[in-house]
């Protein structure tokens, strides 16, 4: 066995050798490429020991199990009070020897499994909701999304990240855009479909929120569940200074979402974000930022919409406790101006706190106030209690019990409860 | 540099020379500072810029890199490096890097990637030159070769990142940064090596020590929190019996903490191994259940105050071990 495995290791290595040569040969000049070329090879030739390494290793473990087995049978004593497999077990499950499938993949019509390395990352979210108590604003029950997401990076200049929320009214792309992340000038870009960078809440999915709901100033203001979300361009740069990391966006969109409209092919939406951030400690930071929307709104051609908004973030997670402990709070301000009847103005903000204070335990509170953006004088404000329970970091359940007092006089007690659940491989969450 | 450019243009234009010097030569002599400011500037960034996800890397750099490098690390020791926070005040140190050397096999997947997306760094993006994934020449334990899922706990597919912790591999480690800096510096390529030998002859002497300090307790039986210790183990000929964890990622659970206990008993284990971000107290309890003591251990450079580099690392972690062997065996 050992032996017919040495030939192809005697084989790959005089390849190596070889390949190293002719290369260098090619371009006697050039060391530095010949010494990238040998660095490859070698990398190539480590990974290739190393999947006969785990195949021999595997081999053997078969070996061990076939030949132990019977030979313990005859004249020995039974084995007495079998260790807890778990416990002792030599093989971590799914490893060489550990009983799973092994060698290469079955090949299916002409494309080997290689090609499948290259398929994006897939996963789909659930997000399940129940509702219960009444509400004369609102449906008995919401149901939500599943979203799914791929992503990939496209090749050295540009990575791709698409998201579909399927939904009861059906299917619809949440955003779609490739990433430039090194422009010259220390731009990076997005383009395509894009949640747009107006605060922080906007830019979050749904299933990223510590709320099982948007605040009410989302909903009364900024665009509903979708948001600020519109094909568009978004370029944002660093802005480099002594002090504090500082950030800012620039982006344009179509001018079609829940919240503008666009009558013309000029009529474009503008929003601009600057964001500031500062560590305080190792464990506790600062994040504040402003931003500004503007484009034309369904009230007619020459009726626009401005929104200014403010958001502010402390965090305090110390490092040491990372796992068990942490602290947010949050708010955001919104003051929205609607130009027709000669002005409509509205105002509204969420005050919010989500604390960790067991491994798997989140408890929070929301204070929400808006007035609504076409009724001036309209204003609901509401409070949120949760706890979120954590079984592992792809499984969220929360329970969320919101009281909204409406501007109409009536008041709405709810409870929501959410399953918040993750399968595949989802994209890292940036800060 | 800027403020110097302008008073440097300013004083070209506004100073005696202007009467003087017809254009052309005040447009050379500007041209003539401008590209002398040029030179300065490459002159004084003839150190690499290194930046390392976590201390373990950090330190290994410093030692092959002396002071022709300037190191910094992302994760702290005391900080489970699976979960750190991408904050934006790492952006701004990766977006000055010119060398990211990363533990790989999916240990920063979760922090990494949103980091290095908004760098602005083509430099160190996955491929480019300046980026150097540690795990591809180490020996590498744990790779998963057949159907895993998540039920499994958070299991590592690509294998367990924790390979550090065998001094072999962080010779391997040192052996691939000086490839990587002398790829990215060639004009100190000879000081590079010169260090890496230094380095491996100390560590080779440091071997010896530690060997010497853990062959009379060949084959002893250990239970740690977490599967972080695998190469650890295999180097130092400790037998990891059970895991406090029920699976990797997944806390501790009743029924898994009984059957733990008795099978501890059973096999007479003596010590616990912990890092330093777990709560101690599921382990405080087994311990006292079992008759076993907690250690806590530094599962990386930083992880306690006194594990200053990658030799005390060792030091640190088999004194801990050795000496409470010892107390152990003397009760």
């Amino acid at each position: 066995m050992c032996a017919s495995l040495v030939r192809p290791l005697i084989l790959v290595s005089s390849f190596v050798v070889l390949a190293s040569i002719e290369p260098a040969q090619a371009q006697s000049q050039d060391s530095q490429a010949i010494r990238e070329e040998l660095n490859r090879l070698r990398r190539e030739f480590e990974t290739l020991r190393e999947q006969y390494t785990e195949r021999l290793g595997a081999l053997e473990a078969r070996l061990v199990a076939l030949e132990g087995a019977p030979r313990a049978a005859p004249g020995q004593p039974p084995p007495t009070a079998t260790p807890l497999a778990e416990l002792v077990a030599p093989v971590p499950p799914g490893a060489a020897g550990a009983g799973g499938p092994q060698g290469s993949l079955p090949v299916y019509g002409n494309v080997s499994a290689l090609s499948k390395i290259f398929n994006p990352d897939v996963a789909v979210i659930g997000d399940f909701l129940g509702a219960a108590g009444g509400n004369p604003m609102q449906p008995a029950f919401e149901l939500r999304e599943s979203e799914t997401s791929l992503q990939a990076i496209v090749d050295p200049y540009a990575r791709a990240d698409f998201f579909f929320a399927v939904s009861p009214e059906g299917i619809d792309i949440e955003e779609g855009y490739i990433t430039f992340p090194a422009l010259p000038g220390g731009l990076l870009m997005k383009a395509g479909r894009l949640r747009s960078a107006f605060g922080k809440v906007n830019t979050t999915h749904t299933h990223g929120l510590p709320w099982a709901d948007r605040p009410l100033v989302t909903r009364n203001l900024l665009g509903g569940e979708d948001g600020i979300s519109d094909a568009g361009v978004s370029v944002a740069r660093l802005l480099p200074n002594p002090w504090i990391f500082l950030e800012a966006t620039a982006e344009v969109y179509r001018g079609q979402s829940e919240l503008f409209r666009s009558y013309e092919r000029r009529d474009l939406t503008y929003v601009g974000h600057v964001r500031g951030y500062q560590d305080i400690t190792e464990s506790s930071n600062l994040e504040l930022g402003a931003s500004l929307a503007y484009g034309h709104n369904d009230a007619g051609p020459s009726a626009t919409t401005r929104i200014l908004g403010i958001d502010g973030t402390f965090r305090y997670r110390p490092l040491r406790r990372a796992m068990y402990q942490r602290l947010l709070a949050r708010t955001e301000l919104a003051w929205s101006r609607r130009s027709e009847l000669g002005g409509l103005n509205a105002f509204g903000a969420y005050l919010a706190t989500d604390y960790q204070f067991a491994r798997r335990w989140f408890a929070g509170v929301r204070y929400d106030y808006s007035g609504r953006a076409t009724q001036p004088g309209s204003k609901d404000n509401g409070t949120s209690w949760l706890v979120t329970y954590w079984p592992s970091e792809f499984n969220q359940i929360r329970g969320q019990y919101r009281r909204t007092n409406y501007a109409e006089g009536q008041t709405a007690n709810e409870l929501l409860l959410q399953f918040l659940f993750s399968i595949g491989a989802h994209g890292a969450h940036a800060f | 540099m800027n403020s110097c450019f302008s008073s440097c243009f300013r004083s070209a234009h506004m100073g005696p020379m202007r009467s003087d010097l017809p254009p052309r030569d005040v447009a050379a002599l500007v041209m003539a500072i401008v590209v002398s400011l040029f030179a300065v500037g490459t002159a004084a960034a003839a150190t690499v810029t290194v930046v390392a996800t976590t201390e373990d890397l950090a330190s290994l750099t410093r030692e092959v890199g002396g002071d022709r490098v300037k190191v910094d690390a992302i994760a702290r020791g005391y900080q489970d490096p699976h979960f750190v926070e991408p904050k934006p005040s790492y952006i701004l140190r990766l977006q000055r890097a010119d060398v990211l050397v990363v533990v790989g096999r999916d240990l920063e997947a979760g922090w990494l990637p949103p980091l290095l997306q908004q760098s602005r760094n083509a430099r160190i993006q996955p491929g480019a030159r300046g980026y150097l994934d540690a795990s591809l020449t180490a020996d590498i334990l744990e790779i998963s070769t057949g159907q895993i899922t998540r039920a499994m706990g958070d299991v590592h597919p690509l294998g367990n990142p924790h390979y550090w912790l065998d001094p072999a591999n962080g010779r391997r480690i040192a052996q691939a940064i000086v490839r990587k800096l002398t790829e990215i510096s060639p004009g100190d390529t000879a000081y590079f090596n010169e260090r890496y030998g230094d380095f491996d002859r100390r560590l080779t002497e440091a071997e010896k020590r530690w060997d010497s300090m853990m062959a009379p307790l060949e084959g002893l039986k250990v239970v740690t929190f977490h599967r972080s210790w695998p190469n650890f183990a295999e180097r130092f000929g400790l037998d990891v019996i059970g895991y406090v964890e029920p699976r990797p990622g997944i806390p501790p659970s009743a029924a898994h903490t009984r059957e733990l206990v008795q099978e501890m008993r059973r096999q007479d284990v003596r010590l616990i191994l912990v890092e330093p971000y777990f709560d101690l107290r599921t382990p405080d309890a087994v311990a006292r259940e079992s008759g076993a003591r907690v250690l806590v251990m530094s599962p990386s450079v930083g992880g306690l105050s006194e594990v200053t580099d990658y030799f005390k690392l060792f030091d640190y972690n088999l004194n801990l071990i050795a000496s409470a062997d010892e107390v152990a065996k003397g009760e």
